[in-house]
């Protein structure tokens, strides 16, 4: 039993002290003081709000933050990228058709006009304008094509996902603000809707519309708002019942601070982060769409577009396929990764 | 029998995180005998679960440091066990029933087969014996028709049902210690009582030595024999448990017992919560941590954290209070004399002697 | 209990009525003719053809043929091919889809469950890390990029493989592998997001406290815990697989469905695009009744048999 006690029976024994202080207290320290007001509200820190929480826990994680920074630097090439150069991706030039990429001081890169053979077909075909994606067949310059056709697919992406926001928004809020029947009816709908393989509806669709832009963006959100009418219900249907909203109702909390404090932050997060996730989706399912020939049509590009004539001619002129390829694989990976930051950094309880 | 089955000596237990090495445990010491009841009482966050898993080894590998400190089982440091050894403790000297028997049960295995994992692990017993023993266990934890139950799910079981299981499967290799964690808070209170009632029954039975864990000071008061109260990482006092209920030395207990609502309408006293909240653990500075919510606190209590001093064969605290140098009239009363009045004492006193 | 199989099958059956209802309304909107030299066509030749498809009934009437034959198994004839029925073309053709599909399944259930499993018990380590790097990489690079690529460098460049011939069993693997990738990454993402859950769990906590060794622990609560809800996968694995075989098969020239598919819209061959289009319907509807039945059996939480005993 001994044990558990200092064997000279002295506070002194197992001390510890602040450095810099003599190793024994002195005796004039052993006069009540008790904690200045101050000094207690100091040790409680008051807690950071939930946005700059959700913040610093992504600008923590080092893929969200490359990918953000990525897919700037890719926005910024599909608004400038096609003027900064004299041609229009329009424009064909047949005597410059089928120029591999050349762009001075980048040679080591692969950029140095050299075909499949290794022929520098610049020099041998006596051209002095440098393309620095290189041509198609038709002498139409890449660079401008790859970013009027990232342009064009970031925005069919857009677009379809702020149309699936707000349908859903409508559509899980209308299901569960009145609940009972009418909520009963209306997940029927999605239950059925759900057992469709939406890439049927959308081919379906895409085969009775006139192919373009218009048309994919509609056929991709005919099913495409399901899911985010389903995680918006569900987060009203869950936040309507949880103790914290009623109790700062309680409290005498006004409907806005409610809305502004508790409900969007929390239905904020899964809506941030599945809007997220549809927009590489939607970017995936043009690229799809362009493949199978129920794209856009020529002369309009996207990178499905671009990748498809690439794919065509990959034998003899691999950039026309690698370039688009590279171009798409970018905005894909970057969405998914920053989606995945922002899941970790606004919804806590599902960080792994 | 007077033999210590278990002694925790200064224990410390850090856990790894982004900003550094955060202390729980900070040199916790304590021992455990045969047939026993040690509660270790705190709030939240004060590491007595830390302390408990840190006995089976049960803590993450990963991210957790026990810089040191020894866990002595029968002499033997078990802090030094390999692997192999340890798994061998485990179970079958040492077990475990957890707070939450929602989910401390594997909802996908037949709990039959959950009881019999560890005879099968730990003794020689045939499928047949061990089944029968898995079937003995339930009957023994008091569930009805033991044999069909064998063959059922968690989810069929209520609550305070599974809580049964969950002790049938720590006590199925009649361990010498069994570790509680929290193992009636997650219950109803009638079914709390329960509980405990079969873990005391039990424990007669087998000789157990007991580590409860537990925030409850009902739950203590019923249960134990001996105290310790952890706050901040530490056993800042422990005791019999007389001594802790009616002779508290340490500011926090004397706290604690005036947070807790006495049924005895005669002796009615108001409660009196402790103000504030437990410090942060990674911002613990050196001095005396409960400083900041004391009422007695002193200019020594800032910067200096008093290690422990015995007040009787098997009462310790660390508290300055009981530094000679403290003036006699800073320490109130109810420590210095105790929480009953003079009288009360001095009528039991008498009523000892007779 | 019965009432849940009756229910998830109530819904299957009126989720695939939709979708034939839809697609026979689709067709009537379609532009253009479903004739493949219709400018050719006389106003007799027309009105023939018309009488020989029963176009010239009115549209309900059309409708219940269409519905009535469905039930037969009978999805009409091809607008392009003379004679052939929508059925025996599908009939063909399934068989390719089949095999390269079932073993993209495979390949990428077994890649993904070791990476995801591996990724979960080395939690935080380079391998870890590695591994859903790999696993966004797969989710994010679309399949046909994929495939392509594959082609180009393994098939032209290295020559290791057959390019576009479906000639014997060496024809299949890179179809399969480029079919696998998505679901390699999605397995692996699923694996160890549950693997990581389960091993927080108290249970998992209660079977280290019995004694049991790691791998005990490992195998016996963790592992099979983790899998049952993988099982949930399959519907979207079935979809991701589905949707990689229309294009993976026109780039690999495997002749399956999903390249009867792109040529039929090409040529406009309505009735087989709506052949097809329901055969897929049919299959993701019954993929998923199965993935429900077979979760009600996996897991003993949920009751398919009746009230419980307690």
């Amino acid at each position: 039993m001994t044990m558990m006690f200092p064997k000279d029976g002295d506070l002194k024994a197992g001390l510890r002290r602040a450095d810099g202080l003599p190793a024994e207290p002195a005796a004039d320290l052993f006069t009540p003081e008790p904690l200045a007001e101050s000094v207690r509200e100091e040790l409680a820190k008051p807690a950071p709000t939930f946005w700059k929480e959700a913040r610093e826990r992504l600008f923590k994680n080092k893929g969200a933050v490359i990918s953000l920074a990525v897919l700037l630097i890719l926005s910024i090439m599909a608004i400038v990228g096609p003027s900064m150069n004299e041609f229009t991706y329009r424009e064909q030039h047949i005597p410059h058709s089928n120029l591999p990429p050349k762009i001075g001081g980048l040679e080591w890169l692969g950029f140095n006009g050299k075909d499949v053979a290794g022929t520098d077909v610049y020099a041998e075909r006596g051209i002095e304008t440098n393309y620095w994606f290189g041509t198609d067949e038709f002498g139409r310059d890449l660079w401008t094509r790859v970013w009027k056709g990232t342009q064009i697919s970031l925005f069919i992406a857009l677009v379809a996902a702020a149309l699936d926001l707000i349908i859903g928004v409508i559509y899980g809020g209308i299901s569960a603000y009145y609940g009972g029947r009418i909520d009963n009816v209306m997940q029927r709908i999605i239950e059925i809707l759900t057992g469709i393989p939406n890439l049927i509806v959308i081919i379906l669709f895409i085969l009775i519309l006139e192919p373009g832009i218009r048309s994919i963006i509609l056929a991709m959100i005919i099913t495409g708002w399901v899911g985010m009418a389903r995680v918006v219900r569900g987060q009203m249907l869950q936040l309507k019942g949880q103790e914290f909203v009623l109790a700062s109702r309680t409290l005498g909390a006004s409907d806005s601070r409610l809305l502004r404090k508790h409900l969007l932050p929390n239905v904020m997060g899964p809506i941030i982060v599945t809007v997220m996730f549809t927009i590489p989706t939607a970017i995936f399912f043009e690229a799809f769409l362009s493949f199978i020939g129920l794209g856009l049509q020529a002369p309009l590009a996207s990178l499905g577009v671009l990748i498809e004539d690439g794919y065509d001619a990959i034998r003899s002129f691999p950039y026309k396929l690698l370039i688009p390829a590279v171009v798409i694989s970018l905005v894909m990976i970057s969405f998914n990764l920053l989606a995945d930051g922002l899941r970790d950094a606004l919804d806590p309880k599902m960080r792994k | 029998m007077d033999q210590n089955i278990l002694e925790v000596d200064n224990l410390h237990v850090s856990f790894k995180t982004r900003n550094g090495a955060v202390p729980a445990v900070r040199g916790v010491s304590f021992t455990l005998k045969k047939g026993e009841t040690l509660a270790i009482v705190g709030e939240s966050g004060s590491g007595k679960s830390v302390t408990a898993k840190s006995i089976m080894q049960l803590l993450p590998k990963q991210n957790t440091v026990i810089p040191d400190g020894a866990i002595r089982y029968e002499g033997k440091d078990m802090l030094k066990f390999s692997k192999k050894e340890i798994q061998a403790v485990r179970g079958s000297d040492i077990s475990m029933v957890f707070q939450d028997p929602m989910t401390s049960l594997n909802p996908t295995m037949k709990i039959g087969k959950q009881i019999m994992e560890g005879l099968s692990r730990h003794t020689a017993l045939t499928k047949k014996q061990a089944r029968q023993r898995a079937k003995e266990m339930l009957e023994l934890v008091g569930i009805p028709n033991p044999e069909s139950r064998l063959d059922a799910y968690p989810h069929q079981f209520s609550g305070g049902m599974r809580q049964r299981v969950v002790i049938a499967i720590a006590l199925a290799c009649n361990p010498k210690i069994l570790i509680a964690d929290e193992p009636t808070t997650a219950l109803d209170v009638t079914i709390q009582a329960q509980i405990l009632r079969l873990m005391r029954n039990l424990q007669e039975k087998m000789d157990t030595g007991i580590i409860l864990i537990t925030h409850d000071l009902g739950v203590v008061a019923n249960m134990a024999d001996r105290v310790a109260v952890m706050y901040a990482g530490e056993v800042v006092e422990q005791g019999t448990l007389d001594e802790i209920f009616y002779r508290p030395q340490h500011p926090y207990t004397l706290g604690l017992l005036r947070s807790m609502p006495n049924l005895d309408a005669s002796r009615a006293e108001p409660l009196i919560p402790i103000p504030g909240s437990p410090p942060d653990p990674s911002a613990l500075g050196t001095g005396c941590p409960f400083a900041a919510r004391c009422p007695y606190t002193m200019k020594v209590c800032h910067d200096y954290n008093p290690g422990a001093i015995a007040m009787s064969e098997t009462q310790a605290v660390r508290c300055w209070l009981h530094d000679e140098r403290t003036p006699a009239g800073h320490v109130p009363a109810e420590i210095k004399e105790g929480r009953r009045s003079a009288e009360e004492a001095a009528a039991e006193a008498e009523g000892v002697t007779a | 209990m019965k009432s849940y199989l009756l229910k998830r099958f109530m819904y299957a059956v009126i989720t695939l009525f939709i979708i034939v209802t839809a697609t026979f309304l689709l067709m009537q909107l379609l532009p253009g003719t479903p004739y493949s030299n219709a400018e050719k066509l006389t106003e007799s030749q027309r009105a023939i053809l018309d009488a020989k498809y029963g176009l010239d009934k009115p549209v309900a009437v059309q409708y219940l043929t269409y519905v009535g034959n469905l039930l037969q198994g009978d999805l009409g004839y091809s607008f392009q091919y003379q004679g052939r029925t929508v059925m025996s073309m599908i009939g063909d053709r399934v068989g390719p889809s089949a095999f390269i599909g079932l073993q993209g399944l495979v390949f990428g259930a077994i890649l993904g469950l070791i990476l995801g499993i591996v990724s979960a018990l080395r939690h935080n380590t380079w391998l870890d890390y590695s591994s859903v790097t790999l696993a966004v990489l797969g989710m994010s690079i679309p399949s046909f990029v994929f495939a392509a690529l594959m082609q180009y460098y393994i098939g032209v460049k290295l020559g290791w493989l057959p390019v576009a011939l479906w000639e014997n069993y060496w024809s299949t693997i890179m179809p399969s592998l480029a079919l696998s990738v998505t679901v390699t990454a999605t397995v692996a993402r699923f694996i160890r997001s549950e693997m990581l859950e389960v091993l927080g769990q108290d249970y998992v906590t209660t079977a280290r406290a019995k004694g049991l060794n790691e791998s005990g622990v490992i195998w016996k609560h963790v592992i099979r815990n983790a899998l049952i809800p993988v099982v949930t996968m399959l519907g979207p694995l079935a979809v991701s697989i589905m949707t990689g075989t229309l294009v993976i098969e026109k780039i690999f020239g495997v002749p399956g469905l999903g390249e009867q598919f792109t040529l039929s819209i090409l040529v406009l061959d309505y009735s087989v695009i709506m052949g097809i289009t329901l055969f897929y319907s049919a299959l993701f509807i019954a993929v998923v009744f199965i993935v429900d039945v077979l979760y009600g059996f996996l897991d003993p939480r949920i009751d398919l048999k009746g009230g419980s005993q307690a």
